[in-house]
């Protein structure tokens, strides 16, 4: 499948999705209905953008949804109590993120292993910050992401915004195509004298820029925290990235396509209460959705094969 | 006078990985104008020798300089990045994920900044126009979506594209193993005008032909040292076999005519949707030019016999795959479990692999193919390319399949590998297996009793017994291009 097809499935299931949502529950046709609607997807289309930086390396964070937590505590503690030292802290864990990715590569270790290893170290530090649910969000933050910009809903704003950025970062920069490269054949960019250790580096270090990012705003949703806020991000993020098109291997991957993958998921969610749907099923039936949308790319993909064989 | 000076000269450079030593005091000094054909069988040293010119290794004993634009000499990478020296690697090493223009930012550090995909197109543009005229690639497409044939193309325009320090000395390792003839053809007299114009160019390929059109200079490797380095009108073609210490067995080829029509059953034991058609003990060649739908007509019939049931015990047709990175060989495995693959479950007993029957199984086959290793449990990796290849061969035959379909297996592979390859073809051919090879040298094609010539993905000339010559082949392959221009 093409680059330029690739796209195509992300927006037409979240187009779909959209239209079953407006046609069950009419009123959610508005600014405020919007809002409500991807409010929350947000935080998990900035999680997502996280987790595909690392895939885009040909690697896997198993440790997105307890560092977003993380981040959520010290945004509700030390970023809201002593802001220089909650943005020292945040800054730090950056620096963690990017000496977890320069490790794996300098050690050759399989970075599932280490980021799980890790999602329990960010879990521990979440529960030592924050041992009850509770803390207070900053409130410039907190005015950033309850404002409401005319005709367009923040929540919307906001993911365009960061589909833009994640695209030229990635995929119009130069630094983005070397990026991109080391998924493709780590091996001719280490060839031409690149240094793989900083490059994975560099990729994880904006995973965790992100993943950063995904915790502010997330608290300025929720105005408080709690040390599990945000565990099921992990699998949320993976599912957006592979939704928008991404591969779990040689760094193909698509940033406007992860954060369209991340909204269709926030939008499942609510689709299925819409359904009323008990909330037992509503995994379940999230993974239902993800399971069909695949099978769909998979068609794609066939049939495309069998066109260029007709035509090659 | 400046031109004079040597791009590099390597003075008794040696390179040891632990007990192996792959250089063993090489030295040699390339001129301007200059175009070094560098020949030696796999695991003589050629692609280290490589590695150590272009500044990729440290030598672990001797020294590589390299003569800087402005004058002075320097040594390391840095150096040899700024002295313009390039490599086109034998195995192809673009980014599938990435554009044309992309990949071209790898090793072109300069190209970053606003417009950076301009330039970038613009260059890798201009050098596949220069090399390649007619080669209708885009800068924007995705290498994912070029067939081996233009991603080899890209790759070679990459050494000659304009960049921050212009390319001086290219080195191209197997640089034509995917093309076929016409476009190979365009590199040889684009490698041409590149030195004529005082560039350098190291050329690497098992096509002596191909050596002895360009290389104004021909050096021979032979376990790691330089044994032969003579003026090309120095060699001849069978000197220059026995300089890397193959000699030619021609009695295989006598023995063709006289085995063939014993050995051919009578009945047709396959046929595909093409037309192809083979017979018991028969050895049928795929050939045209590249790309003409040779390696999907094979990848068809292999999938449409190999599905279903019951194939991995009893298997009607086995694949040697030619692009062993992508469909051979397993790269976390040793060679023994490589080879093994295959014959499984014929190995095993109650779901469980008796280990001492595959091991023996792959020490039969390492004495009977010559896989050059001292320990069958060896990584494949630590192989060379034709030791690699040699496995898929093994794998294959291991298996009591009666059919046996070859995706170009000789690709990058020595003379002297691919001498015991045919034998061992023909042995097995002997034996009653039947044998479908898709080549692009013709050469190889020659060697087998039928020949389906493909042009633009359908069969445009059968050819057996005599009739197969290269002269009939090529008519073959272009007729219709030649009509239509």
């Amino acid at each position: 499948m093409s680059a330029r097809y690739r796209i195509l499935l992300p927006v037409v299931s979240l187009a779909v999705l959209l239209a079953a949502v407006f046609y069950m529950q009419p009123r959610a046709m508005s600014y405020f209905g919007l809002n409500l609607l991807f409010n929350l997807a947000v935080p998990i289309a900035l999680a997502t953008v996280a987790q595909m930086m690392i895939i885009m390396v040909n690697d896997i964070d198993l440790s997105v949804g307890t560092f977003v937590s993380f981040v959520a505590c010290v945004t509700a503690t030390f970023l809201h109590d002593t802001p220089l030292l909650g943005g020292l802290i945040l800054l730090a864990a950056i620096a963690g993120y990017a000496a977890i990715g320069a490790l794996i590569e300098a050690r050759q270790l399989p970075a599932i292993v280490v980021t799980l290893g890790m999602s329990f170290v960010w879990g521990g530090l979440a529960v030592l910050i924050l041992p009850s649910p509770g803390g207070a969000a900053p409130d410039w933050i907190r005015t950033l992401m309850t404002a409401k910009p005319p005709l367009v809903p923040m929540a919307i704003v906001a993911s365009v915004l960061l589909a833009v950025v994640a695209h030229v970062l990635i995929m119009r920069t130069s630094t983005g195509a070397i990026l991109r490269a080391v998924g493709g054949n780590a091996r001719a960019v280490g060839r031409s004298g690149w240094s793989l250790v900083q490059l994975r580096a560099g990729a994880y270090a904006l995973a965790g820029l992100f993943g950063v990012l995904s915790g502010v705003t997330l608290v300025g949703l929720t105005t408080s925290a709690d040390a599990n806020i945000a565990l099921r991000y992990t699998l949320l993020s993976i599912a957006g990235v592979i939704l928008g098109g991404g591969e779990f291997t040689g760094g193909r991957i698509s940033p406007v396509g992860a954060v369209i993958g991340a909204l269709t998921l926030a939008l499942a969610g609510s689709f299925l209460s819409f359904m009323r749907l008990s909330p037992d099923w509503q995994i379940g039936a999230q993974g239902a959705i993800l399971i069909l949308v695949l099978a769909v790319r998979l068609l794609f993909a066939r049939s495309g094969r069998r066109k260029e064989a007709q035509h090659g | 006078m400046a031109t004079e000076t040597p791009l590099v000269a390597l003075s008794d450079a040696r390179m040891h990985f632990g007990a192996v030593r792959a250089l063993d005091g090489v030295s040699l000094t390339i001129r301007p104008g200059e175009c070094v054909g560098l020949i030696g069988h796999n695991g003589a040293g050629k692609s280290t020798a490589v590695n150590v010119i272009n500044g990729g290794l440290a030598p672990t004993a001797g020294t590589v300089t390299y003569a800087l634009p402005d004058g002075s000499t320097g040594t390391g990478p840095a150096a040899a990045r700024a002295a313009g020296i390039r490599s086109v690697f034998q195995e192809l090493s673009l980014c599938p994920n990435l554009t044309v223009e992309e990949n071209l930012r790898i090793p072109q550090r300069d190209l970053t900044g606003p417009g950076w995909r301009r330039r970038a197109a613009r260059r890798i543009s201009n050098a596949l126009d220069a090399v390649f005229p007619g080669h209708r690639i885009r800068p924007k497409t995705t290498v994912g979506d070029l067939s081996l044939a233009e991603r080899q193309m890209v790759e070679i325009a990459m050494g000659f594209a304009e960049g921050a320090a212009p390319a001086r000395l290219v080195i191209l390792d197997e640089p034509t193993s995917s093309l076929d003839a016409s476009i190979a053809h365009h590199l040889m007299d684009h490698v041409k005008a590149f030195c004529a114009r005082g560039g350098a160019v190291i050329f690497i390929s098992h096509m002596l032909g191909e050596v002895f059109e360009v290389a104004t200079r021909i050096d021979v490797m032979k376990d790691g040292k330089i044994t032969d380095s003579r003026p090309r009108d120095g060699f001849t073609q069978q000197g220059l076999i026995d300089a890397m210490g193959h000699v030619a067995s021609a009695p295989a080829e006598a023995r063709r005519a006289a085995s063939a029509a014993e050995r051919i059953g009578e009945d047709v034991l396959l046929r595909t949707e093409e037309g192809l058609t083979a017979r018991r003990g028969e050895i049928v060649g795929l050939s045209g030019l590249a790309g003409h739908g040779q390696a999907e007509a094979l990848a068809r019939f292999f999938l449409s016999r190999s599905a279903g049931m019951g194939h991995a015990r009893r298997p009607e047709v086995v694949f040697v795959a030619g692009d062993r990175a992508r469909d051979g060989i397993m790269p976390l495995w040793s060679i023994l479990r490589n080879v093994s693959l295959t014959t499984l479950s014929a190995l095993s007993r109650r779901g469980l692999v008796d280990r001492d029957a595959e091991a023996r199984v792959g020490e039969d086959w390492r004495k009977r193919i010559g896989i050059r290793t001292g320990n069958m449990s060896n990584n494949i990796l630590s192989l060379s390319g034709g030791n690699q290849q040699k496995v898929l061969f093994a794998r294959s035959l291991a298996s009591p399949a009666p059919i046996v379909v070859m995706d170009d297996p000789m690709r990058g592979v020595d003379v002297g590998t691919k001498r015991e390859a045919y034998d061992m073809i023909r042995a097995e051919a002997e034996k009653g297996r039947t044998f479908l090879w898709y080549s692009t040298e013709t050469e190889e094609v020659c060697r087998c009793d039928r020949v389906f010539v493909f042009r633009n993905g359908r069969i445009s000339a059968e050819l057996t017994g005599d009739e197969i010559s290269e002269q009939h082949i090529l008519a073959a392959s272009f007729e219709m291009q030649e009509a239509a221009e």
